[in-house]
């Protein structure tokens, strides 16, 4: 059994993860920030 | 509160390196799965952290039905957000370490089939914030939480009086576990109980920054009406910094 490579595997995913929501939240923000500039203007 | 965070962040990150040695090259191999097994290490602690979010999200939910607090509010949609990632990192991982233990990928096990429901519970309840208009939304919510956590104790508990593939419980139940895979079990934990904590303090700073925009959108909205000329009835009683919900009659967008 070859189980070192579903070990890589499930820790990749799990920070896969949790880097594309990281990201999703920085993209939100940046969109965010942009909006209230163009509101304060 | 600025200074703290980037801290925190660094202390937590020193954590998670720190517990990803320990889970890697400290705890001892077991015997029949080999190096498999320190999967458990990012899943159980996963799925408890889940756990814990889901409860501060029931938690959140009740304070909200009682009080109208609109922070409390926001705490649901925080902890019920960041509760979906570790209970998707739950459902991608338990997987992962089944197909070499079990021989496949999933089966309808009672564990298994509670913890997708319970995912795809509070994925309806994200999809209910996110796409509803209504000034009901965060009261329909407040109330599908509360059946939502529900779930957990069934999903947590299943394993004690169901029999099911899944292994035993750890701690208590009937499973038993070394005093060293024990000790790197709790540092992961900690170390992403942490990194949630970080996650919720964020992604709350930005629920709050939606809101500011959201209501300098409406109030933008309702000035450029003025500008028409169009009169709205009540639209003088609009609270500046309005936060769910605005009033009885008044969606979030502060359309009739």
């Amino acid at each position: 059994m070859n189980s070192i490579k579903f070990l890589y595997a499930a820790y990749i995913a799990t920070w896969l993860i949790h880097g594309f929501y990281l990201g999703t939240l920085l993209r939100r923000y940046s969109r965010l920030r942009q909006q209230k500039k163009e509101l304060g203007k | 509160m600025k200074r703290a965070f980037p801290i925190l962040a660094i202390l937590t990150a020193l954590l998670l390196a720190y517990a990803f040695y320990e889970a890697m090259w400290v705890a001892p191999m077991e015997r029949t799965m080999g190096d498999v097994q320190r999967i458990f290490y990012y899943h159980v602690p996963s799925a408890w952290t889940a756990f814990l979010l889901f409860f501060v999200n029931l938690i959140a939910s009740v304070i909200y039905l009682i009080r109208r607090n609109a922070k409390a509010d926001a705490i649901a949609v925080v902890s019920a957000e960041v509760g979906v990632v570790f209970c998707t990192v739950v459902l991608v991982t338990g997987p992962i370490w089944a197909r070499p233990v079990w021989g496949i990928w999933w089966t309808w096990d009672i564990r298994l089939t509670t913890t997708l429901v319970l995912w795809l519970i509070y994925v309806s309840y994200l999809v209910l914030r996110r796409f509803s208009d209504s000034s009901q939304t965060p009261k329909l919510a407040a109330v599908l939480a509360i059946f939502g956590a529900l779930d957990v104790p069934l999903v947590y508990f299943s394993i004690w009086f169901f029999r099911t593939q899944h292994p035993q419980p750890v701690i208590g139940g009937g499973g038993s576990i070394d005093p060293r895979m024990l000790h790197v079990l709790l540092l992961n934990w900690l170390a992403f109980s942490c990194f949630a904590l970080l996650v919720c303090w964020a992604r709350y700073r930005l629920e709050l920054l939606e809101r500011e925009v959201e209501d300098a959108q409406s109030l933008e909205s309702l000035v450029g009406d003025n500008r028409l000329g169009v009169k709205r009835p009540g639209e003088h009683s609009l609270p500046l910094k309005t936060n769910l919900p605005l009033d009885k009659n008044t969606s979030r967008t502060g359309t009739q």
